[in-house]
């Protein structure tokens, strides 16, 4: 499949751009590489073995091994008591899991896409995201909802909206959205440490996707802070803001526009709610330009956020208009082509970001 | 199973009721139908569509009878001694004289927003939840001033949270209808219905898995969830009587039914209106037993209580009640028919509490007189209490969305990062 074609581009040309950024630290030679999968598989097995209160629940995570296989033997290991099969109530087992974590357990509950989650939003907004300031902070409610997120290939309108800003905009929740697997281990472990409810959305098509990872990675203790952004590549030019699959494709894009003389800073946002936006903004009066990169739809998204944020604090710095990137106003369809159109693509970044450069630009022909 | 719950039969409450000004006869039920009382006639219609001969299977059945049966006329032995009526007096008191002074108090303008009062239906909260240690769970909904009271949060704090004082048991952030209290373990208070119903179910889920998985051996905590007929037709009800019974959870999910969800009668939304039967069908016991009577309540909670704490599982226990107010003070409450309203009236709990006790010589008029003026000191020092407290500071508007000081997380040392000076500099490079 191209798209899948393309991941793998993606991952040796983040390989050949580590030593531009390694900016604090050396790393060992033999830097291992390692799936989405596995991060987040033994991520969660480390959590598990580190406290006994952590507990897994959803749908096929137990004796199917996980639908996605991400709880791949953990049932074997952990026993059914703390790796629960659940009947396909997602409204109960999602408030079941805030009721156990209201008295102190730590559920890590699966949706088999964040699609299903719809049918909890109300535990995940009402009682767990409101719960501590409700009760003034006599009870919190340290959960974490995991599951994959956004578009996959072909599943059509119902399994592929992406929930970043429909989560992202409610107070009491943080939502974080890893990149690569160095990300997704970190973020991960910090999530299930955290006390509050954690929104942790992944990304179907990365789980397959290998990364190099360093040994302080991979170490047991390993977790990267909420609500800090990352930089992926430093620039002068333009600043891109992404988070998930786009990250990828916006670091291919950068590659493409250095070849025109543009040097393109991308931002990997990691954490949606608490955004990052002194790093966001910082990056903005270095460059005085702002391309905004995500999957969801464009209205009320996190682009949208980022660029009030931007023209609320760095105003005066700003260059261009910002550009926003975001999937079509269009529930998503089913056909290939149609498909391909409705989601960015990397072309649509690099035509973007010479906009904001004042470059003339062919207009958009992509089928 | 051995226990309270072994008959099976059936039987009906006479109940005369007066009928609709349209129909000059009054409504007989016939005898084998359900105690289901209500002042329509479309319940008469809806009887006679039920299929009774159903009922002869199935551990359901009403808690009227197995109560007469343990009095036999000659020598009544008691259900209660003194101390434990004089509490349970106390108790309903306390919930009548606090949900009368809500409503004064809303009329003063003292409270505002949504106040659904409690009056009529003390026996439920009483019966059940004076039975509770301190760390059992109770699960409520919008209607929880009187669980909160019950299960011992001072009066003080929950008029204080009500007038949105600082002082409130929840700072003055819940209000009416979110009334939080971890000392007492009171979770909520939840303004959806059905809501409550899966984080009871996960409170209980929480006392099986720390004696099973955390071994603490002595964790027999049991929920009680309570929650109206309307939410009986809710999906997250079924959602967790499956799971309950699947895992065989310390739960007792405790439906207060009476008859009205706001202006909908029960009658009208409900395709079968008898809840308990829907217990069996999910292989739990279903008890449904009178709310107005708060012996017969405490009856059916004990063996409830007593199957969550062995281990058993979960219960369902439908409790026929009324609420003598509107829905909501907001509420008009013009389509329920007076006579109705006026039948539970006479039947109102404490009358009835009362005149056991005093007919049984637990207690006098003097005694029982003098609990009524304390707890009438007791409210008007909670109201002045409340009146005196401080609004909350406006500092207080951003406190508490997280938990985590700074919304940064955990770092590897296990402390909060924004503990550490240097943290905020730089971006997450690792």
């Amino acid at each position: 499949m191209y798209a899948i074609a393309r991941q793998r581009i993606l991952g040796q040309s983040f390989q050949k751009m580590r030593p531009a950024v390694s900016v604090l630290r050396s790393y060992s030679s033999a830097a291992k590489q390692i799936t989405v999968r596995d991060a987040l598989n033994s991520a969660l097995d480390e959590e598990m073995s580190a406290d006994p209160k952590v507990f897994l629940m959803g749908e096929e995570v137990g004796e199917y091994q996980g639908a996605y296989k991400i709880t791949k033997g953990l049932l074997e290991k952990y026993g059914p008591e703390r790796v629960l099969d659940t009947p396909i109530t997602e409204a109960g087992f999602t408030g079941i899991g805030v009721g156990a974590a209201y008295y102190g357990l730590k559920p890590v509950v699966e949706f088999m896409t964040f699609n299903f989650s719809m049918q909890a939003i109300d535990h995940i907004i009402n009682s767990a995201a409101k719960s501590n300031y409700m009760s003034a902070g006599q009870i919190s409610v340290p959960i974490v909802f995991r599951g994959p997120n956004g578009a996959a290939a072909g599943v059509g309108a119902q399994h592929s909206q992406c929930y970043a800003s429909w989560y992202a905009s409610c107070p009491g929740l943080k939502v974080l959205s890893p990149y690569n697997s160095e990300d997704a281990r970190g973020l991960l472990k910090a999530a299930i440490r955290d006390p509050d409810p954690v929104v942790f959305l992944e990304n179907e098509l990365l789980y397959g996707e290998s990364f190099p990872v360093s040994d302080e990675v991979l170490d047991s203790s390993f977790c990267i802070p909420i609500g800090k952004a990352k930089i992926e590549r430093e620039g002068k030019d333009v600043t891109i803001t992404a988070f998930s699959k786009m990250v990828g494709y916006a670091l291919k894009a950068a590659e493409i526009l250095e070849k025109d003389g543009i040097y393109a800073e991308v931002i990997n946002l990691r954490s949606i709610r608490p955004l990052d936006r002194s790093t966001i903004n910082t990056s903005v009066r270095k460059t005085n330009r702002l391309v905004t990169v995500e999957e969801g739809f464009p209205q009320h998204g996190v682009g949208a956020e980022i660029c009030a944020s931007v023209v609320e604090e760095s105003f005066a710095y700003l260059d261009a208009p910002v550009e926003r990137i975001a999937g079509a106003d269009v529930p998503m369809p089913y056909a290939a082509n149609l498909e391909r159109m409705a989601v960015p693509q990397i072309e649509d970044i690099v035509r973007a970001a010479k906009r904001a450069c004042y470059r003339s630009v062919p207009l958009a022909a992509a089928a | 199973m051995a226990s309270a719950f072994s008959a099976t039969k059936f039987a009906a409450h006479p109940f005369n009721t007066i009928s609709p000004t349209s129909q000059n006869k009054p409504l007989k039920i016939p005898t084998a139908a359900s105690p289901f009382l209500g002042s329509t006639r479309k319940l008469l219609r809806l009887t006679s569509q039920l299929n009774l001969s159903r009922r002869s299977s199935g551990s359901v059945f009403a808690v009227s009878d197995v109560v007469k049966e343990k009095k036999p006329t000659p020598t009544p032995s008691l259900l209660i001694t003194k101390g434990e009526g004089l509490v349970l007096y106390e108790d309903m008191v306390l919930g009548r004289a606090f949900e009368d002074m809500c409503a004064q108090m809303y009329y003063r303008g003292k409270m505002f927003g949504f106040v659904h009062l409690y009056n009529g239906q003390e026996a439920v909260s009483t019966g059940f939840i004076k039975l509770l240690k301190q760390q059992d769970s109770v699960v409520s909904t919008y209607r929880d001033h009187v669980h909160a009271l019950s299960k011992g949060v001072p009066a003080r704090a929950v008029m204080s949270e009500l007038f949105g004082k600082t002082t409130g048991c929840c700072r003055g952030q819940g209000g009416s209808m979110h009334m939080f209290s971890s000392e007492h373990n009171v979770i909520g208070g939840f303004a959806f219905i059905g809501e409550g119903i899966p984080v009871a179910t996960g409170a209980a889920f929480t006392s099986k898995y720390k004696r099973e998985v955390l071994k603490e051996a002595d964790c027999d905590h049991v929920t009680l969830a309570f929650f109206g007929d309307g939410t009986c037709n809710n999906g997250q009800f079924y959602e967790c009587l499956n799971m309950a019974a699947l895992w065989k959870l310390p739960i007792v999910f405790v439906v207060e039914n009476n008859l009205w969800a706001i202006g909908m009668s029960h009658l009208r939304a409900t395709s079968d209106p008898e809840i308990y039967k829907k217990g069996p069908a999910f292989g739990m016991p279903g008890v449904h037993v009178d709310g107005m009577d708060v012996l017969k309540v405490r009856e059916v909670a004990k063996e409830a209580i007593a199957r969550a704490r062995r281990g058993e599982g979960p219960t369902l226990v439908e409790c026929e009640t009324y609420r003598f107010r509107g829905h909501s003070l907001a509420d008009p409450d013009e389509l329920r028919d007076p006579a109705e309203k006026a039948h539970y009236a006479a039947r109102d709990p404490i009358a009835a509490l009362k005149k056991y006790l005093i007919e049984n010589n637990l207690s006098g008029e003097a005694e029982l007189k003098a609990i009524d003026k304390k707890i009438d000191e007791l409210l008007e020092d909670a109201v002045e209490f409340a009146d005196e407290s401080p609004l909350p500071p406006r500092s207080q508007l951003l406190e508490n969305v997280f938990a985590d000081p700074k919304g940064f997380g955990i770092g590897p040392d296990g402390r909060y990062r924004c503990e550490d000076p240097k943290f905020t500099e730089g971006t997450a490079h690792v």
